[in-house]
């Protein structure tokens, strides 16, 4: 394994977050002044000395329950979020399916928001002229994309969006609950479609609460509890690891 | 090709923006396709809005306050005051709330931020081309025959305001996101920069009131940006008799001008500079 290249590296991440208690200026000066200042904000810690090399071509599940700072190490390694201690580094172009949709504006067309949301997801516009007939074709919205994606049915948005996501063509592809998209035969294409990235040896990162899903697209999976990695193995293994975990605190 | 590691959501600031010039392009255009969806006049709200704001100057203070007796050609005079500080209140107004409007997308996929802000800059920019060429023909029916040195100094003017506005759009968008009182700091603003600046009135009478400490007025860049329009737009539609009513600012342009684009220069620094800061926990503050 040690011949192939890094494609995501964490090392001794750590985030904390601050909940503040105030989003007004008058406030928290009026605490701050009345010694207060421990109300203004409580600190958690989302992760802590995580540690974590994906190397390219590898398909990895992160497991664990609510809570356990999954997203969070999603948003530090697609740089939505910076670490308050520790590295995050990654090689070429990151893209996830996180949230899909969260680039599409309600009063454009779908034709517009396939340009807008394919360039938010860093394609150019070569690459979307390319791939617009794909897109259009694989999200089966048809006539529709003239329409604007207001009048869209909730599928319908969602197949759009995952379509525009999965054609980004980055080197680390992010996902996060991939079920949530469309009825069955989409989620079977949509699963299809993953799996066919990872043939073509891209790194696919996949967050999921279902289980036998990720076992199925996942080689690794890596299992995480109160923002630390308390085990690292083959996927069927750490899927096991995590429902022994959750039948115990039943 | 082996790509190299990089470390993700890195910011390189406002170079960023332009390396993305084709999503900075979409997302103009989307506001712009946006902001006047389901009205009847559309873009034409752009000329009807700001020439209403005229009239109402124009019939207060100009007739009812006469003062169209003491400046001939006042309501030229007016108007090139009023298009440029529209410019201002659009991109400020706007690029200080960009943020947090935005927050949907900033919390989920990264982005250089400054994308926002720069993005209402060039909307703002195309609302005020319309406003612009009212002037001009206005100009033009009261007999405008502006110098090269005129034209140069109006584009330099509304660069002036372009930087300045973005600069403290960097500043208080990004404030925003932690208080949302800065909202209400830049409306304040916004209502006083029309009186704080040559708009309504002429440069002379606050010259008359200051004294030694008129400068102090001129270091406000809109202020200079204003006179600049006037001197631009104005004052080549006056007769020879007329220039003596009021007199251009001394050293508008040799040193006023380059006094003004050096403070909004700065402001961009600094505004450029606190965003940078900030950015980093955009995402989890919104």
């Amino acid at each position: 394994m040690q011949d192939r290249l890094l494609a995501i590296t964490c090392k001794d991440v750590r985030k904390k977050f601050v909940l503040r208690h105030t989003r007004s200026l008058k406030e928290a000066l009026v605490w701050l002044v009345r010694g207060r200042k421990g109300d203004m904000w409580k600190v958690f810690n989302a992760l802590r000395n995580v540690s974590l090399d994906v190397y390219q071509g590898e398909t990895v599940a992160l497991l664990g329950l609510n809570g356990s700072g999954k997203s969070t190490l999603l948003k530090l390694i697609s740089g939505v979020l910076q670490p308050d201690g520790g590295t995050v580094q990654t090689r070429g172009r990151v893209a996830g399916l996180i949230e899909v949709g969260a680039g599409f504006h309600h009063d454009l067309s779908g034709r517009d928001n396939v340009y807008l949301n394919g360039a938010i997801l860093g394609m150019s516009e070569k690459q979307i002229d390319e791939k617009f007939d794909s897109i259009v074709e694989f999200s089966e919205i048809g006539d529709f994309i003239d329409t604007e994606v207001k009048f869209y049915s909730s599928g319908m948005y969602l197949r759009l969006a995952f379509s525009i996501a999965v054609h980004t063509d980055p080197e680390v592809f992010l996902i996060d609950e991939i079920l949530a998209v469309g009825d069955e035969p989409f989620q079977r294409k949509c699963i299809a479609k993953i799996k066919e990235l990872s043939g073509k040896g891209k790194t696919l990162f996949v967050v999921s609460h279902d289980l036998d899903l990720v076992s199925t697209v996942c080689e690794r999976g890596v299992l995480l509890e109160h923002g630390e990695i308390v085990m690292d193995g083959e996927v069927h293994d750490v899927v096991a690891e995590l429902r022994a975990r959750s039948a115990k605190q039943l | 090709m082996i790509l190299p590691l990089s470390t993700p959501g890195e910011g390189g600031g406002l170079q960023d923006v332009f390396r993305q010039w084709f999503l900075l392009r979409l997302l103009v255009r989307k506001e712009i396709k946006v902001r006047y969806r389901g009205s009847v006049l559309g873009l034409l709200w752009s000329y009807v809005k700001p020439l209403m704001q005229f009239l109402v100057y124009f019939v207060a203070l100009g007739i009812f306050l006469n003062l169209q007796s003491s400046t001939p050609n006042y309501a030229i005079y007016l108007f090139s005051g009023i298009v440029l500080v529209n410019f201002f209140v659009e991109v400020l107004g706007n690029s200080t709330r960009s943020i947090v409007d935005n927050r949907d997308l900033i919390r989920k996929i990264y982005l250089p931020r400054e994308l926002f802000p720069v993005a209402t800059l060039l909307v703002s920019a195309i609302h005020f081309l319309p406003q612009v060429l009212v002037l001009v023909g206005a100009s033009l029916i009261a007999g405008w025959t502006p110098s090269i040195l005129q034209l140069g100094a109006v584009v330099l003017g509304f660069i002036i305001v372009g930087v300045l506005a973005t600069g403290l759009g960097l500043l208080f968008g990004a404030a925003n996101v932690y208080f949302r009182d800065s909202e209400n700091i830049v409306d304040m603003i916004l209502m006083i920069v029309t009186w704080a600046s040559p708009v309504l009135y002429v440069w002379t009478m606050v010259e008359r009131a200051l004294g030694p400490y008129f400068f102090f007025y001129q270091l406000n860049p809109m202020t200079v940006a204003v006179e600049i329009f006037h001197w631009g737009f104005w004052y080549p539609t006056l007769k020879a008799d007329q220039f003596a009513a009021v007199p251009v600012v001394q050293g508008l342009v040799s040193v006023w001008t380059p006094v003004a684009l050096g403070v909004s220069l700065l402001i961009l620094f600094v505004g450029q500079l606190v965003f940078r800061r900030l950015s980093i926990r955009f995402a989890q503050e919104l």
